[in-house]
């Protein structure tokens, strides 16, 4: 497209100009909404709410009333009290497997990256792998011969977040190692230890970081992949995404039943790839800006 | 292409082949109890758990079990499911088309809006496409596929009767019906890819038009268009390749997800409903073969890596 006058490096200028912005009102909304789900899921036992495993508190498919804010499901159960008790399985799978994840593949990502050599090539070896096993075909795998648990696909999906964490610190790593700063510390005597710590971390973490909350948004995806195919906690606990399933087939009378449990994981992944974006944007140091 | 680099390539891969048939095969060993037990069901009469237990050579050591184990499986021998009594490749071979044809068409539709968009995107950062396309590729990164899947199935089969809720008619019968009963679920699967390659794309080509060599090509007055497209793309081409390589493994997992919502006969119902049969030879075998499939998709992926960037492909040879 012709520019109508000269338009010097324009490209600098505007990106330049989004770069450090402050963390804004929809981070904050999305940490919010975060808050509220994990308390809600915490202190779901005290709440005025119904039992969510008991049948026939209303007529089935009964839509929101004010007496059942979010509707009752196909046996009668309270919808609202079943997708606040269904957010405890995605939050805890989430989470602690992501913890676990990093605390793994962070080490082995940032050891790689920096010393290279044979760690590296047997490192990544284990890695390529780990994510030659199609992700969530590994899960599957894993937790349908272990048979379905929290435990089983929180280990399941804590294993298979290794290899891609490892990856993307590795490469997070490797794009520093050879920086000037790093080599310049290198140049004036260094301890290897000394640049990882003081050189390589502060810059790989805060990618790390952003990195793991949008990791925890995968895994609680992949906990409801799994609990839509039938394959994570037993039937009569409710989960987020064998409730999206359970709403399947009515879904010509009673929609909400779906789409309940839909919005609350659709918002809670939102928000934290909204968060883990905002960090990253914060942090991230880019050429651009130096 | 160097020769050399490409041999280190090929040699990697057979610790990786050797490794994934040797996790494969271990399944069998991770459930509860006796495997023909649980294969046959607590029900089977103690000559049919004899008779498995010899076929699986489970009264032979592991190292032994795993290479005749290996043995049948070079061979094509993936063996057979003890409900239907059908050869596992033989299923596989009926079903794969099926999942190829997901697999292809979600691809394809991801690649031709994700690359127009962001070339578009690039050009005018933070312009008012840059910032409908982001937060439009933002909101459905956050949809589940099970979930868009639901919702297309809701709005354009339950409300608007456009499309198939589920069902599938074979290419060569009828390819009009084919892609009719594909659409949704080849958009279902290709939405959250055309977001993640069109947020990659953005930022690296956004990265890429900030170097020197593109001031200078805007110092000697070349247009706009012809900077994005012969001097920015491919350089920022670069994550997108690895990217499409490490997704085609959620791709897959997808299509599974997919395949069981659509009732598409593809490899991915045929596991998840070999799951629930507890028909773990089968389940074994289709998630040896997919699991051996993407481990070539990613050799791939990794020689296409060195071509697009001599500084990769250098850097690797030397090293």
């Amino acid at each position: 497209m012709p520019e109508p006058q000269p338009d010097p490096a324009s490209a600098d200028v505007e990106h330049g100009s989004t770069g450090r912005r402050r963390l804004g009102l929809l981070f904050w909304a999305s940490v919010g909404w975060l808050g509220l789900i994990a308390t809600l899921a915490a202190t779901a036992d005290w709440l005025p709410i119904p039992d969510p495993t008991r049948p026939g508190v209303a007529p089935a498919r009964q839509p929101p009333t004010l007496h059942h804010l979010l509707g009752v499901d196909v046996l009668g159960r309270d919808m609202l009290s079943r997708t606040i008790h269904g957010a405890r399985v995605s939050l805890v799978v989430g989470f602690s497997s992501i913890a676990f994840g990093l605390l793994v593949g962070g080490a082995v990502g940032v050891l790689a990256g920096y010393f290279r050599g044979r760690f590296e090539a047997i490192a990544m070896g284990t890695v390529d792998v780990l994510l030659a096993f199609p992700a969530l075909v590994f899960a599957l795998a894993l937790v349908s011969f272990l048979g379905p648990s929290l435990g089983t696909v929180t280990l399941a999906i804590g294993v298979l977040s290794i290899a891609p964490i490892a990856r993307i610190i590795r490469a997070s790593t490797l794009a520093f190692a050879q920086r000037e700063f790093v080599l310049a510390a290198r140049t004036v005597g260094a301890r290897h230890r000394r640049i990882i710590v003081n050189e390589i971390l502060p810059n790989v973490i805060p990618a790390a970081v952003s990195f793991a909350l949008v990791a925890v948004a995968v895994a609680i995806v992949s906990e409801g992949a799994l609990a839509f195919l039938g394959l994570s906690v037993a039937a009569p606990t409710p989960t987020w995404g064998s409730m999206i399933n359970e709403g399947r087939t009515v879904l010509q009378d009673a929609p909400h039943i779906s789409f309940v449990p839909s919005a609350a994981m659709f918002l809670t992944v939102l928000a934290l790839n909204f968060a883990g974006d905002s960090l990253r944007a914060r942090f991230d140091v880019g050429e651009g800006r130096l | 292409m160097n020769a050399r680099y490409l041999g280190r390539k090929v040699l990697l891969l057979v610790p990786v082949l050797f490794a994934v048939s040797a996790l494969s095969f271990l399944l069998l060993n991770l459930l509860p109890g006796d495997p023909a037990i649980a294969i046959l069901g607590p029900s089977a009469t103690e000559q049919s758990v004899a008779a498995l237990r010899h076929d699986l050579d489970l009264d032979q050591p592991l190292p032994v079990r795993y290479v005749r184990w290996m043995g049948h499986t070079v061979t094509g021998d993936l063996g057979r499911s003890y409900v239907s009594n059908q050869p596992t490749v033989e299923a596989v071979r009926q079903r794969l088309p099926v999942t190829l044809e997901l697999l292809l068409l979600s691809q394809l539709l991801a690649l031709a809006l994700a690359i127009p968009l962001a070339l578009l995107a690039a050009s005018k950062p933070n312009g008012l496409l840059d910032r409908a396309s982001t937060s439009t590729a933002f909101a459905f990164l956050a949809i589940p596929n099970f979930m868009l899947g639901v919702l297309l199935i809701y709005l354009f089969a339950v409300r608007v009767h456009l499309f198939p809720a589920t069902g599938y008619t074979p290419f060569h019968d009828h390819p009009i019906e084919n892609l009719r009963a594909m659409a949704l679920p080849a958009v279902t699967l290709g939405v959250a890819e055309l977001a993640v390659y069109l947020r990659l794309l953005r930022s690296d080509l956004i990265a890429t038009l900030q170097q020197d060599y593109i001031t200078m090509a805007q110092a000697k007055g070349m247009s706009r268009n012809h900077i994005l497209l012969r001097h920015a793309l491919r350089p920022s081409a670069f994550s997108l390749v690895t990217a499409a390589g490490l997704n085609l493994g959620r791709l897959i997992g997808g299509a599974f997800v997919v395949e069981y919502l659509f009732a598409l006969p593809g490899i991915g119902s045929l596991t998840v409903e070999s799951i629930f049969k507890r028909d773990y030879i089968v389940v074994q075998g289709t998630v040896l073969l997919v699991a051996v499939g993407y481990v070539l998709a990613n050799f791939a992926v990794d020689v296409l890596y060195g071509v697009l960037d001599p500084r990769v492909r250098h850097a690797r040879a030397t090293a």
